[in-house]
């Protein structure tokens, strides 16, 4: 698994996409943070956070168009699946490395919390949950666009199609809100992901939220492993 | 060393592989033959991994490969007819990534692929992209991805294909080498290729395999022996008369014009018959030119021919 890892971790710097990702993602969150908190004298980092989530959208499909779906436009799942490698460590080393690349763009996004914390006063528990939050929101988009990735041979579809996903995702909310039967209503706003990630930036550590996202990534995960594993069966 | 038992997979209503059994011995250099879409790479496919077979069972030194896919997995390299490259790696960052996945401990990885630039010849290209590599150097590295953590069997899809005629020799060479430490399997649609390497051939046809056996066996039946093409200058029926007298010839069949005024005729002859000299000697004293003559090589249509007719017959 570490080899899948460390080889995909690489091929995002090889390649533009990495950069790519990494840019618009500080591009959008710099002018979040500097219009949210720096122009509107705000110290609320969680706000600015929550203000940025829609960007989801945009870069997920970028880190994670290519994963599975460019391994089998060229073959190269040939040697991945004839190698005495697991499935399961090809699937999570993938979803990984596309996590780490995410976690070190959070990671540079830390400068703007040393610029809060120069000029305001910060509660770091409360950033340090705002953060927690918003990626493991993203490890789950992240888990999504993996699963999408492996439908198809063609990156542009992964990436349109994850797209499409995480939109639905993002607007569940409000798709809540004007569905009027009240079961339906219940459990969608109970599995809205957007919902449970608004706990944390709002400072709250919800242990039911982390269980939720945590077995989210998971159960995409459990659908990438399966869907790869049904194709080698398939009779079409 | 592999057995492969009553193997079919299904797509839809077509069957790819139909109710294939065969094994491949410890050892030799087996080639599998058919046409194009005849189910060679699905097979391949079946045996090494990759795809699931819809029934049947592959056995890799007795373990199967649904079962225990790690261990019989470690037995098997596999050159797939398209290498499978990570074109955005260099040749060296790309065999040390194959010999991870392939379990080649850390410490003897360097020495290892030391040993695999040599014998595949790539150690002037390690330090470059794989994507600007020209086409027989990226399927000499495909080859040796194959050979990273030193298997007992390596199964090669079509490896000559699309490569020029000097790198398919030195290939060829290659997988003579490699024969002498390793089992080796090798598909192809070119009789003469096979004829070359291997000791025994598969022969598949429609997902169906139609015959087994070395290649002396298969091919003696065919033409009874000596073949060859001649070209006279001459009218088609006297020259033809002429030719079916001369003793020993057991067949003289026109062929049509390829050159001006003259006739091309296919002869055949009984094995250990030489009748070029009394041929020629009737030909010219007949007062007709031979313009060419040369022997014909025997072709995968000739043994599927043989092989239909010959079942055929078995059915009357």
């Amino acid at each position: 698994m570490l080899a899948i890892y460390r080889r995909e971790l690489q091929s995002y710097f090889f390649s533009p996409l990495g950069y790519v990702f990494m840019g618009s993602f500080l591009f959008v969150s710099g002018i979040f943070f500097a219009f949210g908190n720096i122009m509107s004298v705000s110290s609320s980092f969680g706000t600015m956070l929550s203000n940025v989530s829609f960007i989801f959208m945009l870069v997920v499909p970028i880190l994670t168009m290519r994963l599975m779906s460019d391994e089998r436009r060229t073959k190269t799942d040939q040697l991945l699946l004839t190698s005495p490698v697991s499935l399961w460590s090809i699937v999570v080393g993938k979803f990984f490395a596309a996590c780490t690349v995410f976690l070190l763009t959070l990671v540079l996004t830390g400068v703007y919390v040393i610029i809060l914390s120069a000029y305001g006063s910060i509660s770091f528990g409360e950033v340090f949950v705002n953060y927690l939050g918003f990626f493991m929101t993203g490890c789950c988009m992240i888990a999504v666009g993996l699963f999408i990735s492996t439908q198809t041979e063609s990156q542009v579809t992964a990436a349109i199609a994850t797209f499409g996903a995480i939109l639905l995702i993002y607007l569940m909310d409000s798709i809540v809100s004007v569905i009027s039967i009240n079961f339906i209503g219940v459990v969608l706003e109970w599995l809205s992901l957007f919902s449970r990630f608004s706990d944390f930036t709002n400072g709250i550590l919800n242990i039911s939220s982390t269980i939720y996202m945590i077995t989210f990534s998971a159960v995409f995960l459990f659908l990438t492993v399966a869907s790869v594993e049904k194709r080698r069966w398939s009779e079409g | 060393m592999i057995e492969i038992k009553n193997v079919t997979k299904r797509y839809g209503t077509k069957l790819a592989v139909d109710d294939v059994t065969f094994t491949i011995n410890k050892g030799e250099v087996l080639g599998f033959l058919g046409r194009n879409g005849a189910g060679k790479s699905t097979t391949m496919n079946i045996v090494t991994g990759y795809i699931s077979a819809t029934s049947g069972q592959v056995l890799v030194d007795g373990m199967d490969i649904l079962e225990e896919p790690r261990q019989a997995k470690r037995c098997i390299g596999y050159l797939p007819e398209q290498p499978p490259l990570y074109m955005d790696m260099t040749v060296e960052e790309y065999l040390y990534f194959v010999c991870d996945i392939k379990e080649v401990r850390k410490r003897n990885q360097k020495a290892h692929l030391e040993d695999i630039y040599e014998l595949v010849k790539i150690a002037d290209v390690r330090k470059r992209l794989i994507k600007n590599l020209s086409k027989g150097y990226k399927q000499r590295v495909g080859l040796a991805q194959a050979l990273v953590g030193n298997p007992d069997v390596i199964i090669m899809d079509e490896p000559t294909v699309g490569l020029d005629p000097r790198q398919i020799i030195e290939i060829r060479r290659l997988i003579r080498d490699l024969g002498h430490n390793h089992t080796v399997v090798l598909s192809s649609h070119i009789l003469h290729e096979v004829s070359d390497v291997c000791d025994r051939v598969v022969i598949i046809n429609n997902g169906k395999i139609v015959a087994q056996d070395s290649l002396e066996h298969l091919t003696q039946g065919i033409g009874e022996g000596v073949r060859m093409m001649v070209r006279v200058v001459g009218p088609e029926k006297p020259v033809q008369r002429l030719i079916r007298n001369v003793p020993g010839v057991s067949l003289a069949e026109p062929m049509g014009m390829k050159e001006p005024d003259s006739m091309d005729f296919m002869v055949e002859s009984a094995p250990g018959n030489d009748v070029r000299r009394p041929l020629v000697n009737a030909l010219v004293s007949g007062g007709y030119s031979l313009l060419m003559l040369r022997p014909m090589d025997v072709t995968l249509e000739d043994i599927f021919l043989q092989l239909t007719s010959e079942s055929s017959e078995g059915g009357n």
